[in-house]
């Protein structure tokens, strides 16, 4: 079961409901397969007893969920995308690299080429291409994944080094370490604000995407953008946490009754919430009884995904 | 003319409320253009009212098609793609397609040098649309990224030279551009070329964390800039920390807003929090923070 937290606008509490539902299933224990449909939960395998359950920050840009969930990092590992670099020895100036390089990030004047990395995508055309196999590649380095256990939670993040333009290939391989395999029972992904590419690429693959707003026309503006990413563009089933409920106006509900889109939860307006969060507590560590509305929470995402079963 | 850009790093502290309030301002001294180079989430529009003017269609990069007549199903496009764009389905027990996921797809037409068939080309997707629009503080550049699209920066860029084109035409004075969230390629591209920028910043863990890797980010495209901190008085440990950072660092700090649903109050209205109630605290913090911004980009070459 892999669930993307999602919101278009920035700030509505992404990282606050993504954490406090980790924190809340791995202390109930709920993650493991007894609830919902256990072919459903990807990897799921009756004779394990040690159900996993996976946390990756996917907002590389702006990494923030380490701040509240405190793992003991042990892994760290330098990504970024392959460059080329061009072996002289065998280089004949053809300017074939250049041809098929979209992004005229290689270019050959005179008798050098030269190579430009922040416009490289790491596609491997000018490798793939090269007539005289004279391009090898290296690894331009982006940023960062860090990995290491919070309690029962493997916790896994990107950090984009600052400068560095491209979110989604760390994304891409932060994902392929911790997710891809058959040993994780439950993931929780937090994607960064938007609707563009970052997000999508940590919505795809996903089992159901939760989005998370607040009730103001800057809310539901940026919820029907995250809709049509995660509903009509990836195909994905979709629920709503409203956040700071009575803070604005009745937009919100108005749309999500009109487009079918079910609210599971709903967090009151409370400054005691943004107090406790703005010091670096996780919200159901400030108020506890938050546990079992995760819990619910996560069963009704249950209850959506196992009724999703068997549509095209 | 002179370019104000807003950031943030975090996303939901107050930008766009912000922009729409130097916008408010800024208008009353000087002819300005406002861009919102937010294009994945544009909502400066919600806010200013603006009356459409011009629609232009945005074409983004290319994706890959492959013509299914021509596909012998060798599978080296799947073989070459980087990006998992090649999706390898199953027509029925023994025949098995190729198709382009166009989400994922970057256009680098690896796939069609591959191909042994020649069947796969490329083609130019429409990735949104751009608008020229007309508020009561002046003229507004505006876009709406489609859904899931990339190539934002590119937008952000358009949006933006847009602006500065017809701001040297009018001799506007200045270009207000309302930034995204991030550290990433369109907060890049919304920073290029400004004068200065404005980090709003919120006294939280995330807050204070993000606002050190916007800080680098504008720093190493060399664009100065100032801080003004948003619901100043949710954490006054932070507030302070983040007033010793900046001072630390010779960042001035423009002023210090206080946690007031005003500012979603003038949102629900469709107003700037100046306008709409103009003797309050926020108000009156904001304009304050108006003549110091304004002093320096006096000051700015």
């Amino acid at each position: 079961m892999i669930i993307a937290v999602a919101s278009g606008k920035g700030g509505t509490g992404k990282t606050t409901v993504a954490t406090s539902l980790a924190q809340s299933i791995a202390t109930d224990g709920r993650h493991s397969a007894r609830s919902g449909s256990p072919d459903r939960i990807r990897g799921h395998n009756p004779s394990r007893t040690d159900e996993k359950l996976v946390f990756l920050d996917c907002d590389v840009e702006e990494p923030n969920a380490a701040l509240f969930l405190q793992p003991d990092f042990d892994y760290s590992q330098e990504v970024g995308i392959l460059i080329p670099e061009v072996d002289y020895d065998r280089c004949t100036f053809c300017g074939r690299c250049a041809e098929v390089c979209p992004w005229h990030a290689i270019a050959v004047v005179g008798r050098k080429v030269l190579v430009f990395p922040e416009l490289c995508h790491g596609c491997g055309s000018c490798t793939l291409n090269c007539p005289e196999d004279a391009i090898h590649e290296v690894l331009h380095v982006m940023g960062v994944l860090e990995s290491g256990q919070s309690g029962p939670i493997t916790f896994g993040h990107g950090v984009l080094n600052v400068g560095e333009a491209m979110a989604v290939p760390i994304i891409r391989q932060l994902k392929a370490r911790h997710v891809t395999n058959d040993d994780v029972d439950v993931a929780i992904l937090d994607a960064s604000p938007g609707t563009s590419c970052p997000v999508v690429e940590t919505m795809r693959g996903a089992d159901f995407v939760l989005l998370v707003t607040e009730p103001t026309p800057f809310g539901l503006h940026d919820l029907r953008l995250a809709v049509e990413v995660a509903r009509d563009e990836l195909g994905l089933p979709v629920g709503v946490v409203v956040n700071r409920d009575g803070v604005g106006d009745t937009g919100v509900e108005e749309y999500c009754t009109a487009e079918d889109v079910p609210i599971l939860m709903r967090i009151p307006l409370d400054r005691r919430i943004a107090e406790a969060i703005s010091g670096g507590q996780a919200l159901v560590e400030a108020l506890p009884e938050y546990r079992a509305q995760f819990v619910e929470l996560y069963e009704k995402i249950l209850e959506i995904t196992s009724s999703q079963e068997g549509r095209p | 003319m002179k370019q104000l850009v807003i950031l943030s790093g975090k996303g939901g502290t107050g930008k766009t409320s912000v922009a729409a309030a130097l916008a408010h301002l800024a208008s009353q001294a000087m002819p300005i253009v406002l861009a919102d180079a937010d294009v994945d989430a544009a909502n400066l529009e919600l806010v200013l009212d603006p009356t459409k003017r011009e629609e232009h269609v945005f074409m983004g990069g290319q994706v890959a098609i492959i013509d299914p007549d021509l596909c012998q199903l060798c599978g080296q496009c799947y073989e070459v793609c980087r990006f998992e764009a090649v999706i390898r389905g199953t027509l029925n027990p023994t025949w098995e397609a190729y198709r382009i996921d166009g989400l994922a797809c970057e256009g680098c037409a690896s796939c069609v040098y591959q191909c042994p068939e020649k069947a796969i080309h490329t083609e130019e997707q429409q990735a949104g649309l751009w608008f020229r629009s007309d508020t009561r503080f002046g003229p507004l550049f505006h876009a709406h990224l489609f859904a899931g699209q990339e190539n934002s920066g590119k937008l952000v860029t358009m949006v933006k030279q847009q602006g500065r084109l017809l701001a040297l035409d009018e001799g506007r004075e200045l270009l207000l551009v309302d930034g995204p969230p991030g550290i990433g390629c369109p907060v890049i591209s919304a920073n290029a070329g400004a004068d200065l920028a404005l980090i709003v910043t919120e006294p939280t863990v995330s807050g204070v964390h993000d606002l050190e890797r916007i800080l680098g980010t504008v720093n190493h495209f060399r664009v100065p800039a100032l801080v003004l901190i948003n619901k100043a008085d949710l954490n006054p440990v932070h507030t302070a920390r983040i007033e010793a950072y900046c001072l630390d660092r010779g960042i001035d700090l423009v002023g210090k807003i206080a946690y007031d649903n005003v500012v979603t109050e003038a949102m629900v209205q469709g107003q700037p929090v100046t306008a709409y109630q103009p003797d309050g605290d926020v108000a009156t913090t904001l304009r304050q923070a108006w003549l110091h911004i304004q002093r320096h980009l006096d000051g700015a070459a």
